[in-house]
């Protein structure tokens, strides 16, 4: 693949896409990101077309439920599940504004 | 460190040059066991109590977890001396060990390239001498193609073999722990000690499991027994390969370097001299296994780095409400090829794209088993060179995501398809090392360590 496929790719991607991508994924991006983002894309999204060809493959995986009895624990302590929060107040994690 | 260390390539300067370690810190195992004396380099995304742990990310540069991963804590009751967290791509995120945001390690063969990835600081540590031992985690290839790249032993086991409690996720219905060491016995001591069930990871259970059928390779185990209770890896590695039949995937190595190829033929007419028999074999659909890998690594990853919200750890977000103040941190905290990974995969599993995308690789993913399958019904062990290529320099492919994905061709087809594999050092080309990959059947762990070893000769 090279970037002269690029006219042709099936798939191509304009920054706007990658936008609203990023929107979803929660991920800022700057003009430029998108911008060079929307390019790699096409070329990724253009190889990733090619699982078109791929049949329907019947798949039983050996899947199980794993059980254990509900029985109370240790766990972190209040302390320690905050120990890394960047801002705590009064033993509880602190967000950002519910708006 | 011993005396007679100062002349080795090792040296703590050395491993500063190579940046290898991004926390040098040493854990003493306070017990006596098969690893006491021995030296173990951990790769920065397991967790270790007390020490920092940043997955080669800025999102994590302050983290430090509150509890040890279950491999670290085997490791420490096994009597071995932890030496340090090593670099790695971020989160997993690479094959060069360039995206860490932390610089990239140099290969200790030769500084100018890369050392593989992701786990190419535990890979590089094991090379250097600056550990005896090392862990890395394998999602499409990250011990083996480090492993390759340095010149030294890997081992990716058997998805379910080994728990990934403690393992920060990125991909996890692909990923495993796997051990590095210098020669297949040391990194298959390693993986004696690492494995077995662990109640906090359901996947290693293993009642449900039935072994492969047809598949000779395979450990013998009684019903209702984790297959780690079951073996002795350290034993397998006995070099005997008599009688063994070792097939090879025209696939695989139609599309390698021909200095690689001509390397990884020398080692199997090696391995023939010494009594395996080689069989051509095909599979079909690892045409398509580098797409659905990173369709359904990319996925996985969008939804596992949710958590990254700068709330509970890593960078704050700063002012403005929820979705603005997440979206920031993640800005600041994510390098980009994590954020290559994470839209890429937001946008295979968005409406209208599930089907085309992650429906099919799922497919995809069912075919390729069903190709090592068929290929294990005619063959005790698969061989392939590990990496299709010699080890690139540093900041030749960073540019151009897609090229490096492809170097990915020969490793991922085994994580799709859940099986066990070992890359070994088979020769060298231009004075670099070239990697032979063993696979196995599921749980055929013994298979592989047996055949990698028969080529240390």
């Amino acid at each position: 693949m090279t970037a002269t496929d690029e006219g042709a790719a099936s798939d191509a991607v304009d920054p706007e896409e990658v936008r609203h991508v990023a929107d979803l994924a929660r991920v800022d991006l700057s003009e430029e990101e998108a911008a060079a983002f929307a390019e790699q894309f096409a070329d990724v999204l253009d190889y990733f077309a090619a699982l078109d060809e791929v049949p329907a493959v019947e798949d039983e995986p050996d899947l199980v439920n794993v059980m254990r009895a509900d029985e109370v624990r240790d766990g972190l302590s209040q302390e320690e599940a905050l120990a890394n929060a960047p801002e705590s107040e009064a033993g509880f994690f602190k967000g950002p504004t519910v708006s | 460190m011993s005396a007679d260390d100062a002349d080795a390539p090792g040296g703590d300067a050395a491993a500063e040059d190579l940046n290898i370690f991004l926390t040098r810190e040493t854990v003493e195992g306070d017990a006596d066991g098969p690893l006491s004396g021995r030296t173990v380099a951990v790769k920065d995304n397991i967790s270790t109590e007390g020490v920092r742990t940043t997955c080669g990310s800025a999102m994590l540069e302050d983290y430090v977890p509150q509890y040890d991963a279950t491999v670290v804590e085997r490791l420490l009751d096994a009597g071995a001396t932890v030496v340090g967290k090593t670099n790695m791509d971020e989160f997993g995120m690479g094959g060069t060990t360039e995206t860490s945001a932390f610089g990239p390690t140099k290969n200790p063969v030769d500084p100018e390239r890369v050392p593989g990835g992701s786990s190419g600081g535990s890979a590089a540590a094991v090379a250097a001498g600056e550990a005896d031992l090392a862990l890395g985690s394998d999602t499409g290839g990250s011990v083996r193609n480090p492993a390759a790249f340095c010149g030294i032993v890997g081992i990716k086991p058997t998805y379910g073999l080994v728990s990934r409690y403690g393992l920060v996720a990125y991909a996890n219905s692909l990923e495993q722990i796997g051990p590095f060491g210098r020669t297949v016995e040391d990194a298959a001591a390693l993986l004696d000690v690492i494995a077995g069930p662990d109640e906090r990871d359901a996947t290693t259970r293993y009642d449900a499991a039935e072994s492969t059928p047809g598949a000779s390779g395979a450990a013998d185990v009684p019903d209702g027994v984790h297959p780690a209770d079951a073996t002795d890896y350290a034993a397998a590695a006995d070099g005997d390969v008599d009688g063994t039949t070792i097939g090879v995937p025209t696939e695989l190595v139609e599309g390698a370097d021909d200095r690689v190829v001509d390397v990884f033929e020398d080692a199997l007419a090696d391995l023939e001299a010494r009594g395996a028999e080689t069989v051509e074999v095909s599979l079909p659909s690892v045409e398509h296994a580098v797409q659905a890998y990173y369709v359904i690594a990319m996925s996985e990853a969008s939804s596992n780095l949710a958590r990254f919200d700068g709330v509970r750890y890593g960078i704050e977000g700063g002012d403005g409400n929820w979705n603005e103040s997440f979206a920031a941190a993640r800005e600041e905290g994510f390098g980009d090829e994590v954020k290559r990974r994470v839209l890429l995969g937001t946008y295979a599993l968005s409406a209208g794209y599930h089907d085309k995308y992650y429906k099919k690789a799922q497919d995809a993913r069912a075919w390729v088993k069903r190709d090592f399958d068929e290929a294990f019904a005619e063959a005790d062990v698969l061989a392939t060179p590990t990496m299709p290529v010699l080890p690139p320099k540093r900041g030749e492919s960073l540019d151009d995501p897609l090229s490096l994905y492809l170097m990915d061709a020969n490793t991922v087809p085994v994580n799709l398809a859940n099986l066990p594999a070992v890359s070994v050092p088979a020769g060298e080309a231009e004075g670099l090392p070239v990697g032979m990959q063993f696979v196995g059947p599921a749980f055929g762990e013994e298979a592989v360590i047996r055949a990698g070893s028969a080529v240390e000769g």
